[in-house]
């Protein structure tokens, strides 16, 4: 006969596969995710800045001058619609006519600066300002620099996160709440096999999200991989068995899936806001730096987008790798002790 | 608990019935030993005193109405719960030492288990087989309980009574010593309990124990050597069925209900061959050893004050009866 640890490694694998749900969740859910940032977020010019000019003597000719640049864009509304405007956040910045003129804006918002900046540039030199020291701007968009570049590799530790805790969470709670792990309980199973057959079921579905993921982004938006492929398969693998630890102590205890839905969301949303999913984790304060370091999430993310983006070798991502296996080794150990099977 | 009856003359059970644990078995040491088992959750005392003894190669029986303490009891049995209090020995052992080579003598089979959804018939087999260390074909255990035909059908698409059978082929795949069933024909149509029937008695054949919880009665009757009445976590009746039965003083009932009108119950107990007689909710019952006599007597009896029988019926005497016998209720509450 074959062994329990195969035997329950397979039916980790033929089980999930039976429902059309897990298709959804391996293939289809990262490349529509992908899909739907990538386009949200796709390269562009920058929008023009919106300018509110404000109705009163002059402000026809100020108009004329503004039109003339094309990275402004020009409304002529009375003071009240131009306050109005402001403070919804449809201009970034009202001026208004006379002597002196008067640039209106908040500076806490970034476009506003940029605006008052432009604009001014441009009023000066309608008034035939000229520059000192004659300039080129040249404009360069690096592959390996775009937002979408950013995005796939947070994505794909996103991804590997939730196919831990939610796969492995879910299926052990619901075979608690079924009553299977009480009978399991009841056979001369060995547990560790249990959830080692567990995890080792994630480690198949791992390289079918990953790959579906990295050639959906490749095609489409053209994001490479700089580094090596055996470099990056190891952070993977190690994250994805970091996150099945933790999805596993999660699950220890857990009586109902309501409660187990909570615990992961109580993991998943700190972590995609705090560990540079969709924005890099340099907008967090100084003091927060170490702490956020240290969750599992930032870890992957970081020795990811090092090595697709940057190449860097495994040496490089040793304190990551270092971070998730601490984790990943640390949750199945507290995972086999707290264990509750019925 | 919805009726209150009286209990005249209660037939004495200590003359008849064994005593737990007075008579050991000359074939062997027996299988399963429970000594003063209690298990109280909070206030509730789910299992209160229990003694027992199951022999090996003996069919027993767990009898009594839900919430007697039966699956309790049964979880301790099979090392899944811990007792509060007591001694038990299973295949001459006591759990919480080398439990994996114990737990691959005792097959079980749980209520409310609910087996991989998307698994086929004989992967679920091939799984729980490899769970042990020795154990017969999945293949086998799928024909023997019936199966055979549905080796390819997922789990969830399996029939109550089909489910049941395989939770039976997943406790006898390891080929324990000992098979351990909680209520496994509950909910069944007669059909599939009589397969289930079969199946028990081909394995008992091969000379191993069975402990089977049921609050099926003609099931008891038909399957079990001896069977222990549990109420209130308390084992209150012990023997085998025809044993239990014969402490009515007579084999057959006589059951009728009066409606509103009444009859004293001296003039009832007065009648030829009657041995007893219990009141449950609105039907009386009357033990006798001859209804044939007995029945006449009555029709003239209610004819002659003038009364009129709302239902009447003739039967053999079953472990239900024994049941109303010493509790005054019935086995299941309607």
């Amino acid at each position: 006969m074959s062994s329990p640890l195969f035997e329950l490694w397979r039916y980790r694998l033929l089980e999930p596969l039976r429902w059309p749900e897990t298709i959804f969740w391996t293939f289809l859910f990262p490349a529509l995710l992908a899909l739907a940032l990538g386009i949200a977020f796709r390269q562009q010019q920058p929008d023009p800045a919106a300018v509110a000019v404000v109705a009163g003597p002059g402000a026809a000719e100020l108009e004329q001058a503004l039109r003339r640049d094309p990275t402004v864009k020009v409304t002529v509304l009375d003071a009240a619609a131009a306050d109005r405007a402001l403070r919804l956040g449809k201009v970034a910045i009202q001026v208004v006519p006379g002597t002196p003129l008067r640039y209106r804006f908040d500076p806490t918002r970034p476009e506003s600066s940029l605006a008052h900046l432009t604009v001014d540039t441009a009023v000066q030199r309608g008034r035939g300002r000229t520059d000192p020291v004659a300039t080129v701007a040249d404009q360069v968009t690096a592959r390996g620099a775009r937002y979408i570049d950013f995005l796939v590799p947070g994505l794909l530790g996103f991804n590997l996160m939730g196919g831990g805790l939610w796969g492995l969470g879910w299926a052990i709670t619901d075979a608690r709440t079924h009553r299977l792990l009480k009978r399991f309980l009841a056979t001369p199973m060995r547990r560790r096999d249990y959830l080692l057959g567990h995890m080792l079921g994630r480690l198949v579905f791992v390289p079918l999200e990953v790959v579906t993921l990295l050639v959906f982004s490749w095609l489409i938006f053209g994001v490479g991989l700089s580094g090596s492929p055996l470099t990056l398969a190891v952070v993977i693998i190690v994250g994805a068995l970091s996150f099945a630890g933790l999805g596993t102590l999660l699950a220890s205890r857990a009586q109902t899936l309501e409660t187990m839905s909570g615990l992961i969301n109580l993991c998943t949303m700190p972590m995609m806001l705090l560990s540079g999913v969709f924005f890099s984790t340099s907008r967090f304060p100084d003091f927060m730096q170490p702490f956020i370091r240290l969750l599992p999430l930032t870890a992957l993310n970081d020795a990811l987008r090092a090595i697709m983006g940057d190449g860097a070798s495994l040496l490089a991502v040793a304190p990551q790798l270092l971070v998730l296996a601490g984790w990943g080794l640390l949750s199945f150990v507290l995972a086999l002790r707290l264990f509750r099977w019925t | 608990m919805s009726t209150a009856a009286t209990m005249a003359p209660a037939p004495a059970p200590a003359v008849l019935l064994r005593r737990p644990g007075t008579q050991p078995d000359a074939g062997g040491p027996p299988a399963v030993v429970l000594r003063g088992l209690r298990k109280h959750f909070d206030d509730v005392k789910a299992v209160d005193g229990l003694d027992l003894e199951i022999r090996t190669d003996e069919c027993f029986g767990l009898l009594g109405p839900n919430g007697a303490g039966k699956t309790t009891t049964i979880e301790i049995i099979v090392g899944l719960q811990e007792p509060t209090a007591g001694e038990v020995r299973v295949l001459g052992r006591t759990w919480g030492r080398g439990d994996r080579s114990l737990r691959a003598r005792v097959g079980v089979s749980l209520q409310e288990t609910r087996l991989p959804e998307r698994l086929t018939v004989i992967e679920v087999l091939r799984l729980f087989r490899s769970f042990y260390p020795s154990g017969r074909a999945p293949a086998d255990v799928m024909e023997e309980v019936g199966l055979g035909d549905k080796a390819r059908t997922w789990t969830v698409k399996l029939s109550g009574g089909q489910r049941q059978r395989l939770a039976l082929g997943c406790a006898l795949v390891g080929d324990p010593d000992l098979l351990v069933l909680d209520e496994p024909t509950t909910g069944l149509d007669p059909q599939a309990r009589l397969h289930i029937g079969d199946t028990i008695r081909s394995y008992r054949q091969r000379g191993r124990t069975v402990l089977v919880s049921t609050h099926y009665m003609e099931e008891a009757q038909r399957l079990c050597d001896r069977v222990a009445v549990v109420d209130h976590g308390k084992v209150i009746a012990l023997g085998s069925p025809p044993e239990l039965i014969a402490t009515l003083g007579g084999e057959q009932v006589v059951e009728f209900a009066l409606g509103d009108a009444a009859l004293p119950d001296v003039d009832l107990e007065a009648l030829p061959e009657v041995r007893g007689l219990r009141h449950t909710g609105r039907t009386l019952l009357l033990a006798t050893t001859d209804a044939r006599v007995t029945l006449p007597a009555l029709l003239d009896l209610t004819r002659a004050r003038g009364l009129r029988l709302e239902s009447l019926a003739t039967r053999q005497a079953t472990l239900e009866d024994v049941f109303v016998a010493l509790t005054g209720r019935r086995l299941r509450d309607e």
